[in-house]
């Protein structure tokens, strides 16, 4: 068990990209984190240096009390799950998972022990004597779990291990893998470029984009506030609406419109442009006028199951409204979307969160 | 007309086309079949011949070639000298050429394609007939005249080059974070290729081992030139003694040998075959 | 904490970032696994290599005095080889030994059987692949006995004769061809196994998307696998022509007795051993290499430029 810091870290490649930026992080003991981004932004190289598999051009990487900086990968006492699970196709499930414990020279009985009761904890016990192609994808996923818990590591690396798995599956396996991450109380660094995912699994998050970190914070911080517009946009399994906006008297004018502040107060000044951003399930759809409502014309809708999700054409910007399935409009109607006040954000002009005090 | 029966008056031509197509493929097999079996049938027929011809019968049917084969005191010994140096030359070759190519395979080497390729040029140059002279004078200094390792060193400078770049080829082909996982275990490098590289490849080791026994088992040049002791004389050198007397009881014990001496190779393969599957994974390219 | 914020300076860490290879072999440890390897050939390889280029501009002979004290001859050698009619008919010889067997037959074949055999139901398949690699793998003396008898002329007739009811001398009469025969036999194998594992990498979903597309056979090779597997067809390329242009096993056909039928290693040794001209045989060696080398840069050229 152990702490993670991540101390001004620079990767450069040798070809010139730099996959990380002086990044600064620290990961709590015991802690699940997520590590969110879009792909290319650098989040395997992150959890690669931690492992030792990159060395960086500059920075720290600590481990617990220790300066893991120069250490070879073997060294770290960490445990790294691959996205392709890297099983070895010539071991049995069985070997697979005793080999780290082969490799540390723990005795033959000993290991066999050992490899048999943490797989028999995954649900494993029957498949022990197949080969990894012998597999399913969810059944391979849990022997690289196992494999890894068998090591019993201070931290868990972990490179998208659901995104080979079919969508039903992939549920399935992150309730799975948050519960056993709870079990077992192992510093967790988790890499997806799926936000649904990091935000159901973790209990805080780290959004990279091109090599820095963007916003650090709990799920729900992330998800209700997020720090800027990158963070806005790519959390939420809908876009948030994000519309130009500008101060006139105490009110926003938004598509030629004029709506309240939302609830706090800002330290704003007369004519300032700002980006108002609004998730759409905080917004209502009113199909009789609101004159704190944006007027549309609805231009599709998409059924999402429970809710339907209702995109407006307005004066020249187009937003987007979450509403209950019974109350789903059609398509050509005229509607009025309505923002909570309280779940309302402002974004300066440089894309920064404007908090309220 | 629907579009239905418009599909299939289409289908007729086209399955009358696809059956000549299967026709034409399965006779091209079969003709290829034939070129390849016919000029073996000889030896099937020939060492079990009374009075063998150079034409495929079997006109008196016997067993006896092989008795009169092992009146010839080094039939025997030549068979199993040429065990020795092939499964050595499989040891010695194979071995390094697995470190090498593993090796070149994982470490960025500038201009390792160009220094492969020139290692190739290299290595039919010593198999040619030119550098025998050269050759001798290496095993004479390096006292290696006469010996059994000197068989199998003389043998090795020209099947290395071939071997790490086949080689090379298969390791290219084992994903990364095998080894990578390995290493975050722990596992050093030698260990990582014993235990997963390795076995991971282990067809393509086999193909290896097979050319590198063929190959040393076939050859003639270099045995022929550094032994003197004919007890020493690998089966490559003896069948010539059959050969080069003429006449037809050389030809049924000539032969008789030619069988004996093909047998250990195909059979070698057939287990390899059976066992991994004798193919090339990725298609080898530089 | 305090420790935390100090920063340490960069110089302290490599200033590019490092990205360790997959297997964590470092510079001296891939030379450790190399080192064997290159011992052997460097001693039995180069060292031997070398001595053959250096005794190219000598007048090194297998007896007499320039066996002890040979002198430095120059190009006297290769002027001498490039004026040898025979020589010069041996290289015609070679390159369309080369050109017929290897190039054409081999490459063609080879790939016609990969393709093909991967239509075939498995009953056919795989006799027919055993059969083609016992022809490359029976030991050289045996195959040139095999051929020797295949082709026997009219005394001791041959099975060729014997089916076809003829009396012709085949590698006499038709040296060229005959060899050419025999060598496509011989080394098709590693052709068909090279074609049939680049024909194993193309995703499945190009040849459907062809066929869908409605190409025949020979639209989807042309504009679908050739491209796709240009590296390995040239690099099986590469690889047959050196060892084609060096083999010496059709002297186990001939006796290296048929004048139409010799070819350049057949030729060299014949003024290495049996006229002791190792200087000479050496220098010609040396041409032999030089045409190989013209042929890899070849391929490495058109290779460079496919890749492109
Ligand atoms: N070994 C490498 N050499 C050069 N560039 C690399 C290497 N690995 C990753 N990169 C580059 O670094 C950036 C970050 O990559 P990566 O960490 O894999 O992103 P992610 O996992 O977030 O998708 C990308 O631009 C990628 O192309
Ligand atoms: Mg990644």
């Amino acid at each position: 068990m152990a702490q993670v810091r991540i101390e001004d870290l620079t990767v450069q490649f040798s070809g010139g990209t730099r996959a990380l930026d002086r990044l600064d992080l620290a990961i709590e003991d015991g802690e699940f984190f997520a590590l969110l981004g879009p792909s290319g932004c650098g989040k395997t190289t992150l959890l690669r240096t931690i492992a030792g598999l990159v060395l960086p051009s500059a920075g720290r990487v600590v481990i617990g009390d220790r300066d893991v900086t120069r250490l070879p990968p073997g060294d770290r006492n960490v445990a790294m799950v691959f996205q392709d699970y890297a099983l070895y196709p010539h071991m049995t499930v069985a070997e697979n998972i005793a080999y780290p414990l082969k490799v540390r020279r723990v005795e033959r009985s000993r290991r066999q022990e050992m490899a048999l009761s943490v797989g028999a904890s995954l649900g494993l016990g029957e498949l022990m004597e197949r080969r990894p192609a012998q597999l399913s994808g969810g059944q391979q996923q849990r022997v690289a779990l196992a494999r890894a818990i068998a090591t019993r590591p201070d931290v868990f690396l972990l490179d998208e291990p659901l995104s080979n798995l079919d969508a039903r599956l992939r549920l399935e396996a992150r309730t799975f893998l948050k519960r056993l991450q709870g079990e077992l109380g192992i510093t967790t660094v988790y890499v997806t470029h799926d936000q649904a995912e990091a935000l159901a699994m973790a209990h805080r998050m780290a959004v990279m984009d091109r090599g820095v970190v963007r916003q650090v914070g709990t799920p729900v911080e992330v998800f209700q506030y997020p720090a800027n517009l990158f963070v806005a946009q790519f959390t939420g399994s809908t876009p948030m609406n994000l519309l130009p906006a500008r101060v006139d008297k105490g009110a926003l004018t938004v598509g030629g419109r004029r709506l309240p502040f939302p609830s706090g107060s800002y330290r704003l000044r007369e004519g300032d442009r700002v980006t108002v951003g609004v998730r759409p399930e905080y917004m209502d759809l009113s199909t009789v006028e609101r004159h704190d409502g944006l007027p549309g014309r609805v231009a599709v809708v998409e059924s999402l199951g429970v809710t339907s999700l209702v995109t407006l054409e307005g004066e020249g910007i187009s937003f987007q409204v979450v509403v209950p399935e019974n109350r789903a409009p059609r398509a050509g109607e005229r509607g009025w979307a309505v923002a909570d006040p309280a779940r309302t954000l402002l974004y300066d002009d440089r894309g920064e969160l404007i908090r309220a005090f | 007309m629907s579009t239905r029966d418009l599909a299939r008056l289409d289908a007729g031509p086209r399955r009358a086309h696809r059956l000549v197509n299967r026709v034409l493929t399965y006779l091209f097999l079969v003709l290829v079949a034939v070129f390849f079996v016919v000029p073996v049938l000889w030896l099937l027929t020939a060492p079990f011949n009374r009075a063998p011809s150079f034409t495929v019968s079997l006109s008196q049917p016997t067993l006896q070639n092989f008795p009169d084969l092992f009146k010839n005191p080094y039939s025997a010994s030549s068979l199993l000298n040429s065990a020795i140096y092939s499964l050595g030359s499989v040891v010695l070759v194979g071995g390094c050429a697995g470190f090498a190519a593993y090796a070149l395979s994982r470490v960025e080497v500038p201009g390792r394609n160009l220094i492969l390729i020139v290692l190739l040029l290299l290595s039919s140059v010593v198999t040619g007939s030119a550098a025998i002279v050269p050759l001798y004078f290496i095993a004479f200094n390096l006292h290696l005249i006469d010996t059994v390792p000197g068989v199998i060193l003389l043998m090795s400078g020209g099947l290395l080059p071939a071997a790490i770049f086949i080689l090379k080829d298969f390791m290219d082909g084992v994903p990364g974070s095998y080894e990578e996982s390995a290493r975050v275990f722990g596992a050093n490098p030698l260990q990582i290729l014993r235990d997963v590289v390795a076995p991971v490849v282990r067809p393509g080791l086999a193909v290896i081992a097979v050319w590198i026994f063929v190959n040393a088992w076939g050859n003639f040049l270099i045995p022929f030139v550094i032994l003197r002791n004919p007890a020493l004389d690998p089966a490559s050198v003896q069948i010539f003694s059959f050969q080069t007397s003429g006449g037809q009881a050389v030809l049924r014990t000539a032969a008789a040998f030619a069988l004996l001496y093909t047998l250990p190779a195909v059979v070698l393969y057939l287990v390899v075959q059976r066992r991994y599957g004798f193919r090339f994974y990725g298609g080898i390219k530089a | 904490m305090a420790q935390a914020t100090s920063p340490i300076p960069e110089t302290a860490l490599p200033s590019a970032g490092l990205t360790a290879n997959p297997a964590g072999l470092s510079r001296p440890g891939a030379l450790a696994f190399i080192t064997p390897g290159l011992i052997l050939i460097v001693v039995f390889l180069a060292v031997p290599a070398a001595w053959t280029l250096y005794l190219g501009v000598t007048n090194y002979a297998l007896f007499g005095p320039q066996a002890s004290h040979p002198s430095f001859v120059g190009l006297a050698n290769y002027a001498q080889a490039l004026h040898d009619p025979l020589f010069l008919s041996a290289v015609v010889v070679t390159v369309a030994y080369v050109f017929g067997s290897a190039v054409v037959g081999q490459m063609v074949l080879g790939f016609a059987l990969a393709w093909k055999l991967r239509q075939a139901p498995a009953w056919m398949r795989q006799p027919i692949e055993t059969l083609v690699l016992f022809a490359w793998i029976i030991p050289a003396a045996v195959v040139g006995f095999l051929w020797a008898t295949f082709y026997g002329p009219p005394p001791q007739t041959g099975t060729l004769n014997t089916v076809l009811h003829t009396q012709v001398n085949w590698l006499y009469q038709f040296p060229i061809p005959a060899l050419i025969v025999f060598n496509i036999w011989r080394g098709t194998a590693f052709s068909m196994l090279l074609s049939g594992a680049a024909l194993n990498t193309l995703p499945p979903s190009y040849l459907e998307t062809a066929r869908l597309a409605g190409a025949s056979g020979w639209q989807q090779l042309r504009d679908v696998v050739f491209p796709s597997i240009r590296g390995t067809l040239l690099t099986n390329l590469l690889l047959i022509t050196l060892w084609t242009f060096n083999d010496f096993t059709p002297f186990n056909l001939t006796g290296g007795a048929i004048p139409g039928a010799t070819t350049l290693p057949i030729y060299i040794y014949h003024e290495a051993f049996e006229f002791s001209l190792f200087g000479l045989g050496s220098a010609m060696s040396t041409i032999m290499l030089l045409i190989n080398l013209i042929i890899a840069l070849g391929y490495l050229w058109v290779l460079r430029r496919t890749a492109r």
